[in-house]
């Protein structure tokens, strides 16, 4: 059964549809993109799939259990850019969803642990978010979203910001936590990398374009437009 | 003056329960405001703690006018109001957040004062109970006991409550859309620093009066934040900064015999100074 199907969902604020009809399922160990121009609705569908806004009309169906099993890369706020925290303190703080008590158990630390070891930042977890490089930040909050995260991952632009080195990294990274089981869900305006990367691909632009295989996508007349204006 | 007459005077002072309340009541309005100050300054926050203060002013204008025995009880539940409708619905609120607070801030100024001037408090002068009220320059040392004893308890709950919750305080302050996406209640939870909020200013307005609260809430977390740079490190800071002004400026005004409030503050600003210091020697090191 899929994880999460989407059947004519319309996304928006207070009532005013940004993107509509869009219709899609993913499917465990799936790693689908979700491409667009800027404005196209790509963060309001995925702030909708988190359950952050209710969708305003049609049917989004998340299979039972995976709410509370989902992680979550979003963009950075202006406010994090000098927040005094330890990178601990941040990859820990996405353990709550793990336990109800006021403290962190020791289940709770070693999974934290377990996560700064994977994302290779166990030299920096005691230094302070804020004096990080971009690439670093995006690590520590990648390893946060792992944390809340077993079965799916949810990424808005994890490669924003980045250099081109540093944006391979990432999405070598995110590949491999692919290979090793998670469903990826990714917004990226990176088409070239979409492709090569995911098994799945959502156009959307008020309304949905293409769902398909990512192979498909590139070779169909849309896709390769759009890849044609990403990379001229 | 040498330094034994200091400490005799400070002796002799201390030896009267009006000054022990005052210390008591301000040592605890103090830390539970340096805390949340974290809170509201990280979350950009800070100008609501000056603009709850003032619509606690238009209350407290209200109950004297009423004649309530104990001002708290109509100038609670009003502050706690409003600040669930600035913290909560601001987002769906037409108007911008800081233009609906400035807009709030000298509206409930102005109806107070109008209020303390149509309707003068029995056998009170009016400029006199403006200027304690808005700078809390006497009634601290004038705290009936059941005043204190309410500070003490909702000064104590204050504390408990952060120390219980300072995981998800963390989480909500630095993320809050990710506290809400991996199954957080962060409705529920920004109401509930909303009320707090609203508490410790109300408990406020008798140490350092309803203009000068804001110093309380900002200046121990910004001290803090300039020389530590993890979250708890920062907290920790800040309540022992903001305890340690609160003693000092409370000693040093009735050694001077300045107002206590602006002297917490400016202890609070000789604090402050100390820290960038701090803060620039251990930047360069």
């Amino acid at each position: 059964m899929a994880l999460l199907t989407c059947e004519n969902v319309s996304v928006g604020y207070e009532g005013k549809p940004v993107a509509e009809a869009i219709t899609f399922a993913v499917n465990p160990k799936d790693y689908l993109c979700i491409v667009g121009e800027n404005g196209s609705g790509k963060t309001t569908l995925m702030r909708t799939i988190l359950g952050l806004l209710p969708p305003l009309s049609g049917k989004m169906t998340l299979e039972e259990g995976v709410r509370h099993h989902i992680g979550y890369l979003p963009q950075q706020s202006p406010v994090q850019r000098d927040f005094p925290a330890s990178v601990r303190e941040v990859v820990l703080s996405g353990c709550l969803s793990r336990g109800r008590g006021p403290f962190f158990t020791r289940a709770q630390k070693a999974l934290a642990d377990k996560n700064i070891a994977r994302l290779n930042i166990t030299k920096i977890a005691n230094h302070c978010y804020r004096e990080l490089s971009g690439g670093q930040q995006q690590r520590v909050l990648l390893a946060r979203a792992l944390c809340a995260a077993d079965k799916m991952l949810l990424l808005d632009e994890p490669a924003a910001g980045l250099d081109p080195q540093i944006t391979q990294e990432m999405y070598d990274l995110i590949g491999d936590l692919n290979q090793s089981g998670l469903t990826i869900i990714m917004i990226t305006h990176d088409v070239g990398a979409a492709i090569r990367n995911a098994s799945h691909i959502l156009h959307v632009s008020r309304t949905p374009l293409y769902f398909g295989e990512s192979e498909g996508y590139a070779q169909s007349p849309l896709g390769s437009a759009f890849l044609k204006e990403a990379n001229p | 003056m040498n330094t034994g007459g200091i400490w005799e005077t400070l002796g002799f002072y201390l030896s009267y329960p009006f000054v022990q309340y005052a210390l008591i009541v301000g040592v605890l309005v103090a830390l539970s405001a340096s805390l949340l100050g974290v809170v509201l300054v990280l979350r950009r926050l800070s100008y609501i703690g000056d603009g709850l203060a003032h619509v606690a002013f238009g209350a407290m204008a209200i109950a004297t006018v009423l004649n309530f025995s104990n001002n708290m009880l109509l100038v609670l539940p009003i502050t706690i109001l409003f600040s669930i409708l600035l913290l909560h619905g601001g987002r769906r609120v037409k108007i911008q957040g800081d233009a609906a607070i400035a807009m709030m801030s000298v509206g409930a100024l102005a109806i107070g004062y109008i209020l303390f001037n149509l309707f003068p408090p029995k056998g009170g002068n009016v400029s006199g109970d403006v200027c304690t009220t808005l700078f809390g320059s006497t009634s601290i040392l004038t705290l009936s006991q059941e005043e204190v004893w309410l500070s003490i308890g909702l000064g104590f709950v204050v504390v408990v409550l952060f120390v219980l919750f300072y995981n998800r305080v963390f989480a909500l302050t630095f993320d809050g859309e990710f506290a809400a996406a991996t199954g957080m209640r962060t409705g529920l939870y920004n109401a509930a620093v909303a009320v707090v909020i609203a508490t410790v200013i109300s408990l406020a307005m008798n140490l350092v009066g309803s203009l000068l609260i804001s110093a309380l809430l900002v200046f121990p977390a910004l001290s803090a934040m300039r020389v530590y740079k993890s979250f708890r490190s920062v907290v920790i800071c800040a309540a022992v900064f903001g305890v340690t002004a609160a003693l000092v400026g409370i000693v040093a005004s009735i050694l001077a015999g300045t107002p206590v409030g602006a002297t917490i503050v400016a202890a609070d600003i000789a604090g402050f100074l100390l820290f960038s210091l701090l803060g620039a020697l251990k930047g360069k090191k």
